[in-house]
């Protein structure tokens, strides 16, 4: 391939709340069974990609622990290989990765040494399937500085939490906002860039000089009439989980048999494999459009919910419209109502717990059960 | 080359006839059990369970299944720079090339795998049984007694013993006397096919009866080594073990699994059973699905009830379809309409709508009554079934059939419809 691929994995949001008091959002748990970082990895491995750097920095316990073998996306060769970079002391920079472009800038020594001419940026935070390659080769074709990928997000979608573009008739990207009050339009860019590797190098040591550590605001927003920067629409199902709501829709929307058929389809995401046993149903236990993971033992009602892995769920319980993380035990007679429940967690009998007409994150931090 | 104290011969390469239409073209060891395991899962995680991180595996009946699943042994951790898991099938030599022709004689063809790795000590295991064991101890114990030869026993009830291949001990649990199927047992220690040996005992012995036919462990080896005076003790197990060489055994101890705490629990924390996963996503219970006292597999899609069975990874079961007591492994699509009453389904299989599986009276199987029995319906792996048949008990189902294999859209029980050679 002639790309490197970056992931940008080190971001924390005050948005998602207590949920990243456990984790980076990159290492959030998606749709019964993945991590969301999976999607970026396994969309690098299939477009092949074999040499992909990881740059993580806020609460990456998780994350570290998630990659701690390449494994299972197929990485781990004489030829490329996953890289994790999270920031380091040296003789000249104490400091922590100040944004994204600092954190590149922070590892040039990477890019520098690395022959593929292209690097294929991509944030850690997003639900989607992609195939780079394509992008390469619009990227090329449009003879770019720099692409960016973009998404039409539905009329009336509150879209001030992302970097809102408009394009002119060549797809050249003439106005960027990030984070605007109001937006001038409803595409969005997908946090995906397609950019050459001395073209980036070059970007980043002037940024640095000046004192900049941001690539959106530093480098797309302001080179955006200086170099040729083009959008690439990106038609297929992408999905940002940074916030509450978000997160919760997205893994619902694994519920729906497109969503679920489509990114089961070929090529696969793939994510670390738990060895865990069949997922098990007692005597009581009735379950209605749920997605349960392996290693669930359930004895009672479960409703519209996702259940990831290795989830006990007691009996009388009842558990509607609901996301229960991995490894939770849920003693008996409880009632868990638009909820996401915080993993490890261990929900003591008889207990009720409802989002009422918002999503209520539920971290219960009770003595762990060990059945 | 590390010098390893004990490493494995794990004995994969039966044919599992009893089981049918279930190893007409797979080895057993590679027989789906459990929802997402295979059998030689088992003995595998107890390898690297117990720390032993060489296996060797001996396969000769329709390998490929086995050698895809194995692969170079990722999922059990034994992917190693020194051992990890070799396959052995059977290969050409300068002379007297030939097949593996007994259990021992799978071993003596392959001296030069274990001489390289010169081990004290070498576990001969089989590639059939349902059980956890930590063969560690069982070393600290073939240590202890300074024994030549352990061999593990489990305690069977007197009024089964008459069927098993018993060991008579004294109170030290040194072997005197063996005994095969005796009518009046003396003995209630039944041989489980998992030796010990020290390597030095058992090349001598393999070298010197070199020219039996058929050479085997348990008729050939261990008579030699007690008939020259070498230490043989018993191993006491008083675990789980199952022995799943036919089809009432395999079926019965796949429904042990959905108890409410199963004998044989594969949810512990410790001793984990690995295996190849192809699928990792959840799996999906629809709207109107009922699933209960059952485990399903990764990726499985249920739109019909399950009740008592054990569904393998990637099983679509269609709208209204019911499925009672039976086994259903990976990636066979059941349409809509269907019921399935205690019934075995191999891998792969489509079945139409509207089918009935598992009805009428219980009649003697026709074309093998001492396989096809337990009233089960068995059906093989890339098997079709069209819509709208109905199929007997203890039947047996293998191939692409049509809607006229079934006389007036029936196959009644006791029959069968093999078709060999069909490629779907």
């Amino acid at each position: 391939m002639k790309a490197l691929g970056i992931i940008l994995a080190g971001g924390n949001n005050s948005k998602i709340q207590e949920l990243s008091k456990k984790r980076a959002i990159a290492a959030m748990p998606i749709g019964g069974s993945y991590r969301c970082i999976d999607f970026a990895l396994s969309n690098m491995s299939n477009s092949h990609i074999q040499k992909v750097a990881v740059l993580a920095q806020y609460n990456a316990r998780s994350l570290n622990e998630h990659l701690s073998s390449s494994k299972w996306w197929d990485f781990g060769r004489k030829q490329g290989g996953l890289y994790v970079f999270n920031p380091t002391v040296t003789s000249d920079n104490a400091w922590w990765y100040r944004g994204t472009a600092d954190a590149m800038y922070r590892n040039l020594d990477f890019l520098k040494r690395s022959h593929e001419p292209y690097v294929i940026i991509t944030a850690g935070d997003c639900v989607y399937k992609m195939d780079y390659g394509k992008v390469l080769e619009y990227h090329i074709s449009k003879k770019a500085d720099i692409t960016i990928v973009c998404k039409d997000m539905p009329v009336g979608e509150d879209v001030s939490r992302f970097g809102v573009v408009r394009m002119n008739e060549d797809s050249r990207i003439v106005e960027f906002e990030e984070k605007p009050m109001v937006a001038q339009s409803n595409t969005i860019s997908a946090g995906i860039y397609v950019i050459r590797r001395r073209q980036l190098i070059e970007m980043l040591e002037r940024c640095a000089e000046e004192g900049r550590y941001d690539f959106v605001t530093d480098i797309l927003i302001r080179y955006k009439n200086m170099k040729r920067i083009y959008g690439y629409k990106m038609e297929e199902y992408w999905s940002n989980i940074a916030t509450v709501e978000s997160y919760y829709q997205t893994n619902m929307d694994f519920l729906e048999p497109g969503v679920r058929a489509y990114f089961r389809g070929e090529p696969k995401i793939y994510s670390k494999v738990d060895d865990l046993p069949p997922a098990k149903y007692n005597v009581g236990s009735e379950v209605r459009n749920s997605l349960i993971s392996s290693g669930c033992i359930i004895n009672s009602k479960v409703e519209n919910s996702i259940l990831f892995k290795k989830v006990f769920v007691g009996k009388n319980c009842v558990i509607k419209n609901s996301i229960i993380l991995n490894d939770v035990y849920i003693g008996d007679n409880t009632h868990i109502e638009n909820c996401i429940v915080e993993s490890r967690d261990t929900l003591r009998a008889n207990t009720y717990f409802s989002g009422g007409d918002g999503i209520k994150v539920v971290y219960e931090h009770n003595e762990r059960y060990v059945i | 080359m590390i010098r390893k104290e004990m490493i494995a011969m794990l004995l994969a390469g039966g044919q599992g006839s009893r089981l049918g239409v279930l190893t007409s073209d797979v080895a057993k060891p590679a027989v789906a059990f459990g929802g997402k395991y295979r059998i030689i899962d088992f003995p595998l995680s107890n390898c690297v369970n117990s720390g032993i991180d060489t296996v060797g595996v001996l396969t000769q009946y329709q390998p490929l299944r086995l050698n895809a699943h194995i692969g170079i042994g990722i999922p059990w951790d034994l992917d190693r720079n020194n051992g990890g898991v070799t396959v052995l099938p059977p290969y050409e030599k300068s002379d007297n090339s030939e097949w593996y022709t007994g259990t021992a004689n799978a071993i003596y063809q392959n001296l030069n795998y274990i001489d390289s790795y010169n081990p004290e000590y070498v576990l001969i295991l089989s590639g059939d049984h349902i059980y956890k064991m930590n063969y560690e101890v069982m070393l600290d114990f073939h240590k202890e007694n300074h024994a030549d030869v352990t061999i593990a026993a489990m305690p069977v009830p007197w009024e089964e013993a008459s069927r098993f291949g018993l060991v008579i001990t004294d109170e030290n649990k040194q072997i005197m006397e063996f005994e095969e199927k005796p009518e009046n047992p003396r003995s209630n220690l039944a041989s489980m096919g998992i030796y010990i040996f020290n390597w030095s005992v058992l090349k001598e012995a393999l070298v010197t009866m070199s020219e039996q036919s058929n050479c085997d462990f348990g008729k050939h080896i261990i008579p030699y080594c007690r008939e020259n005076g070498r230490r043989l003790f018993a191993y006491e197990y008083n675990g789980y073990w199952k022995d799943v060489g036919t089809l009432g055994s395999y079926w019965e101890a796949n429904m042990e699994l959905i108890d409410l705490i199963p004998e044989f629990n594969l949810y512990e924390e410790y001793w984990k059973i690995y295996t190849k996963s192809d699928a990792i996503e959840p799996q999906y219970i629809a709207a109107d699905a009922v699933t209960e006292r059952c485990i399903i597999g990764e990726g499985a899609e249920i739109y019909g009830e399950v009740h008592g069975s054990v569904i393998g990874s990637g099983v679509t079961i269609g709208k209204n379809s019911v499925v009672y007591d039976s086994i259903i492994m990976r990636d066979t699509v059941i349409g809509d309409n269907v019921t399935i009453t205690k019934s075995i389904i191999a891998e792969n299989v489509k079945i139409g709508d509207n089918v009935e599986l598992g009805v009428g009276e219980e009649v003697e199987n026709k074309m093998n009554k001492s396989v096809y029995s337990f009233g089960l319906v068995t059906i093989g792996e890339d098997s079709v079934i069209p819509s709208g048949v109905k199929v007997g008990k203890n039947t047996a189902i293998a191939g692409v059939t049509a809607r006229e294999d079934y006389p007036d859209g029936i196959l009644a029980s006791g029959e069968s419809i093999v078709k060999a050679g069909d490629i779907v």
